[in-house]
């Protein structure tokens, strides 16, 4: 039994990571219709970029804030620079795009900080909280985390009003641009964010699954899992899916399929609900007008 | 005009390098061969019907799979082990074909690159391991020399690729010319007409799917024969990705394309090695960037790839009225 709540635990702290990272896709799904296959690399570079300023000394919060920022801006850059020229393309271009940033990242990391495995520092370390016997302060932590990201990006576009200039540029950007909301800006935000997400939830599941240039690989995986299973469209369904993919994957890994084939786990659910109900559990049925 | 020369003279190439190339440079032009192969397929699918695969490896294992447990645990020559693990092939993919004629262009993406993400694993599982060796993987012989000739193992496997390459290039163009191939484009470029037009999609998309499946199953037979080892580590996300790379650098929708494409992916990695010389044991950082960087420009400058550079240029000089 301790086993089982044992495995439910650390489903449920990869399960915010994995949730967080399907936020991000979802955010950027809603206002381009695409999927971002560098979202991945993109968190495995910032987590790089954190972990050479601890490296170099930094305090782990300072490091944290800064490498939030840089993603950020980098985000943005990206969007402006490389995404934006494809904006008419069809969507091969697009994912080719998109492929083609995620083999940069990669090389990038790998020439800069070098192909062997690191460690990752996390500020939750220490004796489990509250005396619990499950779940580790790592684990504890990055739940927590994930809530208080999910609170804020909820909070940012409920109840600011770039926010709401967000959702309706994504929404419907005709319009949008009517009332003098810059789409495009808002596009390349919405960029900025995504990366800082996926940041945070590279930071979050390095100390879990070690630093290396593919560590996201497999998150990424699990995350585009989830927002299939929540639906793609709905951030509330990706948040879902994410936590319930995280805890499916511990489950089924540790008493079903066994550990060494777990990303089937991923393959399984993404093709079973494509098959079964394509827009996911709380996703828009798409009608299109022939 | 100018095509015809280019395919003479590259297959004249082809057939008089055994008689002159050393056997590791035959192998390295082997590997060409199975990659075009490969990309040959993916293009079919990917280019000509505008299906997006990621995952275009696990179809190549089921194809070098495939024919190593038939040579090995069964004792099979590999002329028919081969053809066998491909008609295997054609299978799944005409299987997976069906589900995917469910998700438009980005679920399939998405459903693909979790089958080749998962592909290593599912390869390595232990419910299987006493027909794939598990993690360990799977030796297989080497063809002994053809008809009786004298030839050595190189010169073997380099004429066995030759032969299936030339067969397939010509299957392929048949039928990108024909009926077959003018249903894919058109389903790919408006598949509401292409139906209104009577074009069972649905079909052609599967049917794709799978000569598709077929061509990397071929690649895939072909590769286990010619490297002599079949592993899961070979089959991962990496493979599928080059074979993206590949077609998009020699050009989506183009049957000689793929041959730049597959020279592209085989010597790049090459020659990149080469140059840990200068920039130290992280120059293996330096293929993914040179694929990467090539992918965004080629999308942004020549989305035809270099076959559609090729083509514009023999367009500008004349050699080829359009």
């Amino acid at each position: 039994m301790v086993e089982l709540f044992h495995q439910l635990a650390s489903g449920l702290a990869l399960g915010g990571v994995y949730a967080i990272t399907a936020l991000a896709l979802v955010m950027i799904f809603q206002a381009t219709q695409l999927v971002n296959f560098a979202q991945g690399e993109m968190a495995m570079f910032s987590t790089y970029i954190a972990w050479w300023l601890m490296q170099n000394g930094w305090d782990y919060w300072q490091a944290f804030g800064v490498t939030v920022v840089f993603s950020f801006v980098g985000g943005v850059v990206i969007e402006r620079v490389v995404v934006r020229p494809f904006a008419q393309a069809p969507v091969l271009a697009s994912v080719i795009v998109f492929i083609g940033l995620s083999f940069i990242f990669n090389a990038l990391a790998g020439f800069f900080f070098g192909y062997s495995v690191q460690s990752f520092d996390t500020p939750f370390d220490g004796r489990p909280w509250f005396g619990n016997k499950f779940m580790s302060a790592h684990e504890s932590g990055s739940v927590v985390v994930s809530l208080v990201v999910l609170a804020l990006v909820f909070a940012f576009f409920r109840f600011t009003p770039l926010g709401l200039a967000m959702r309706a540029a994504a929404q419907n950007p005709a319009s949008a641009r009517l009332v003098g909301v810059r789409v495009g800006w808002m596009l390349a935000l919405g960029w900025g964010l995504a990366a800082a997400i996926g940041a945070v939830a590279g930071m979050m599941a390095a100390p879990i699954v070690y630093l290396d240039p593919n560590m996201m690989g497999g998150i990424l995986l699990y995350a585009f899992a989830g927002a299939v299973l929540g639906g793609i469209d709905n951030p509330w369904g990706a948040v879902f899916g994410g936590f319930t993919v995280g805890i499916a994957e511990n489950l089924l890994g540790a008493y079903v399929v066994g550990e060494e084939v777990k990303l089937s786990v991923a393959l399984i659910i993404i093709i079973g609900v494509l098959v079964a109900k394509p827009s996911g559990l709380f996703g828009r049925r798409i009608v299109a007008r022939v | 005009m100018a095509v015809r020369l280019a395919w003479g003279l590259a297959l004249a190439f082809a057939i008089s390098s055994p008689f002159w190339m050393s056997g590791y440079h035959l192998y390295q032009f082997s590997q060409v061969l199975i990659y075009a192969i490969a990309l040959l397929g993916l293009n079919l699918l990917t280019g000509y019907n505008g299906q997006l695969s990621l995952g275009h490896g696990a179809f190549f294992a089921i194809g070098g799979y495939g024919a190593a447990i038939l040579i090995v645990k069964f004792g099979l020559p590999f002329w028919l082990a081969i053809p066998i693990a491909s008609a295997v092939c054609f299978v799944a993919g005409f299987l997976f074909g069906f589900p995917a004629l469910r998700f438009g262009g980005l679920y399939l993406a998405l459903a693909t690159f979790a089958l080749a993400v998962a592909a290593p694993q599912l390869l390595a599982f232990k419910g299987i391991d006493f027909l794939t060796g598990g993690s360990q993987g799977l030796q297989v012989p080497k063809p002994g020399a053809l008809l009786g000739l004298p030839m050595t193992t190189d010169q073997s496997v380099f004429w066995l690729c030759l032969i299936a390459a030339v067969a397939l290039f010509v299957i392929a163009g048949n039928l990108v010319r024909g009926r077959f191939g003018r249903a894919l484009v058109a389903i790919r470029d408006h598949p509401i007409a292409a139906e209104s037009m009577g074009v069972n999609a649905a079909l052609y998309k599967t049917i794709c799917f799978g000569v598709s499946a077929l061509y990397a199953g071929v690649a895939g037979g072909l590769d286990a024969v010619a490297v002599g080892f079949v592993s899961p580590e070979s089959f991962g996300l990496a493979l599928s990705l080059a074979f993206l790379v590949g077609i998009v650098v020699g050009g989506l929708a183009s049957i000689g394309g793929v041959l730049f494409g597959a020279l592209f992916i085989e010597f790049v990695p090459n020659y990149a090695d080469q140059l840990t010389v200068y920039f130290g044991e992280n120059a293996k950082a330096l293929p993914g960037a040179v694929y990467g960087l090539l992918m965004i420009l080629m999308m942004a400058a020549a989305p035809m790839g270099i076959a559609g550079l090729l083509r514009s240029l023999a367009r500008a000089s004349g050699l080829r009225s359009q």
